[in-house]
């Protein structure tokens, strides 16, 4: 399915263009945040966008390094969000710095993702085909469902669950509701800020290019390209792709803690099939393969439908489709490659020259 | 003992006898060519070797070990590695990447000394690269070291081919039509290099070819398939004159 698709190759050069847009964004957003410049409604966007380009970021792995379609980034974002929420719900006293604590929850988030990952690559991965798709759909919906009916308190007594109703836990008065079936999760500290997921985006990002610019990104690269070739020199095809996956579900099981502990209460639903196509989306039209362009398209497309609400509000719907397509285009059209390819031949060109004139 | 011994190899496919009862033994050093007119089984031998397929009848050792049922990448790492008749290079990587693929097993580092920029990721993937540029000098392909895998000419893919195979430093190398699409100059460049290869990394080589001015000009012996089945076997020249060989062709 994806064997049609260009895929564009992040190299080191590439990267540091990438480090330096993201932190001249990030100054910016900073200032104009001080300066009492930004409307509410970018404000609320602030963690929410950096979550979503995580999250484009990582399965950007799986989809454009290593060639396989996954569906389950809500799934895994579900499972980090919960794990995480719980962990700082009961660690708050414990553990009192935020600065330990929550970068601690995130790590929490992460490797529940990552074990559900590879239990699920572990099978999946050996079969050949889009099985990874359809298995990471049905995870990712019978994950939310799951976390849907799940009531879990706490009090003197312990722990209290049920799957059917908040009263069937028989909790003292004084107990606390930590999950409150389809109204989700209850009491996370809100530990999230913009800075904080700005850092976890730069650390996702770094991560993702020293990855695939590696020994073990060039395997991944070499079993998108050509599987039997890439065995015929000897590399491990599963063992690669499991790594692979497993990093994809790491990283968003940690977009899915800094999500839950940017709101006291969560729903579950929030982690539909709806929002891991939504990612998909971002990783296709910011270019397949291309890390930045997953960041850009992230922080775009989320961006764009919620400034055009207010004043042209009848054809938000309307632009906002024009610019998907137009998108699609520039980033997967053969005419565009090309010319960006040109476009860049010719910058490094002069740039080598200039240095020679240096030297 | 040989470096390489065939037994009975054969497979079937839904009633097909593909391969039958295929016997080879190679010495160390050889240079063995197998040859026969079009769907005789020459590929087929191959995916063999290499695990592609799972033989149905017959065994075969390299070293004295037994590789049958082993996995493609467990038979790479035993010391056979191979190109194919239909090109197959990691297109969206650069000439360098593809042999680096192949040095993956002989230079390492770990996943996480990779993510995060340990010393060991930048002392191994230097030595990759000097290692890499060197064997692709011995092609003549260290002048595209940059060049995406998919721009080279058809002529070079083989090579690049046949440099990333040597890179996983087999001991067997199998060379499936290595001359195909290539010009009669390109042909004889060709020969010069593979005997190069074969002394300069101690290697055993066998070759598919039609192009009977490469057997004979490189192979020591060859053996002939026709519809699956041994037809003749032993030195180039009187192998090539017999009738039996020459009505094969002919006859196709
Ligand atoms: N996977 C397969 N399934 C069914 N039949 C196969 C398969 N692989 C090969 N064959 C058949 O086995 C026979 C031998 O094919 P093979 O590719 O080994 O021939 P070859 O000697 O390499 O020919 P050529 O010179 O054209 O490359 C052919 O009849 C082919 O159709
Ligand atoms: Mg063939």
């Amino acid at each position: 399915m994806l064997k049609k698709l260009k895929f564009k190759k992040p190299d080191t050069k590439n990267s540091f263009v990438t480090y330096g847009l993201l932190l001249v964004t990030f100054a910016i957003v900073k200032i104009l945040f001080e300066a009492g410049k930004l409307s509410y409604m970018i404000k609320d966007l602030l963690v929410p966008l950096c979550v979503y380009a995580i999250l484009a970021v990582s399965l950007n792995l799986t989809v454009g390094i290593l060639g396989e379609l996954s569906l389950g980034q809500a799934g895994f974002m579900c499972v980090g969000a919960y794990s995480g929420a719980l962990f700082s719900n009961l660690l708050e006293e414990a553990i009192p710095q935020v600065l330990i604590r929550f970068p601690l929850a995130m790590i929490v988030g992460g490797i529940c993702a990552a074990i559900f990952g590879i239990l699920i690559g572990i099978p999946v991965l050996r079969l050949r085909g889009d099985y990874l798709a359809i298995v990471t759909l049905a995870f990712g919906e019978i994950i939310k469902n799951i976390f849907a009916s799940v009531y879990l308190g706490l009090d003197a007594n312990g722990f209290h669950v049920s799957m059917k109703t908040a009263s069937d836990l028989n909790m003292d008065l004084d107990g606390e509701m930590l999950i409150n079936g389809a109204l989700g999760l209850n009491g996370t500290p809100r530990d999230s800020n913009f800075t904080i997921a700005f850092i976890v985006l730069f650390i996702t990002t770094i991560v993702a290019y020293n990855f695939v610019n590696s020994r073990t990104g060039r395997a991944v690269m070499s079993i998108r390209d050509n599987r039997i070739a890439s065995e015929s020199v000897g590399i491990n095809v599963t063992k690669y792709k499991l790594i692979t996956f497993a990093l994809t579900a790491f990283f968003a099981g940690v977009a899915g803690s800094l999500y839950s502990h940017n709101f006291s209460t969560l729903q579950a639903s929030k982690f539909d099939y709806n929002l891991s196509i939504l990612v998909l989306v971002f990783v296709v039209l910011g270019g397949i393969g291309s890390i930045r362009g997953s960041i850009v398209a992230s922080i775009l497309l989320t961006l764009i439908p919620e400034l055009l609400r207010g004043s042209i509000g009848k054809y938000r719907m309307l632009i906002y489709a024009v610019i998907l397509i137009v998108m699609m285009i520039v980033n997967n059209g053969d005419y565009f490659i090309n010319l960006k390819e040109k476009i860049s031949v010719k910058f490094s060109s002069k740039f080598k020259k200039t240095k020679k004139e240096v030297v | 003992m040989a470096l390489l011994e065939v037994k009975n190899l054969g497979i079937t496919f839904g009633g097909l006898k593909a391969v039958d009862n295929f016997n080879l033994t190679l010495e160390k050093g050889a240079l063995y060519g197998l040859i026969g007119p079009n769907g005789a089984g020459k590929t087929t031998v191959f995916n063999l070797l290499t695990g592609v397929y799972k033989p149905t009848t017959g065994t075969f050792l390299l070293d004295g070990k037994e590789l049958k049922g082993k996995k493609p990448a467990d038979i790479n790492k035993a010391g056979i590695a191979r190109t194919f008749q239909n090109i197959r290079l990691f297109k969206n990587l650069s000439v360098l990447e593809n042999v680096k693929v192949g040095l993956h097993n002989g230079m390492k580092y770990s996943t996480v000394a990779g993510i995060f920029r340990l010393p060991s990721f930048f002392k191994t993937e230097k030595k990759m690269d000097e290692k890499a540029l060197e064997l692709l000098k011995v092609f003549e392909l260290d002048e595209s070291a940059d060049t995406l895998a998919s721009n080279l000419p058809y002529g070079k893919q083989r090579k690049l081919e046949i440099a990333r195979a040597i890179a996983t430093n087999p001991k067997l190398l199998l060379l499936d039509e290595p001359a195909a699409g290539m010009n009669p100059n390109e042909t004889n460049e060709l020969m010069e290099t593979i005997r190069f290869v074969r002394d300069h990394f101690d290697l055993t080589v066998l070759v598919i070819e039609h192009d009977m001015s490469l057997v004979s000009g490189i192979c020591e012996e060859i053996t002939v398939l026709n519809f699956g089945t041994e037809l003749a076997k032993g030195k180039t020249d009187e192998v090539l004159k017999n009738p039996e060989v020459v009505k094969a062709y002919l006859g196709q």
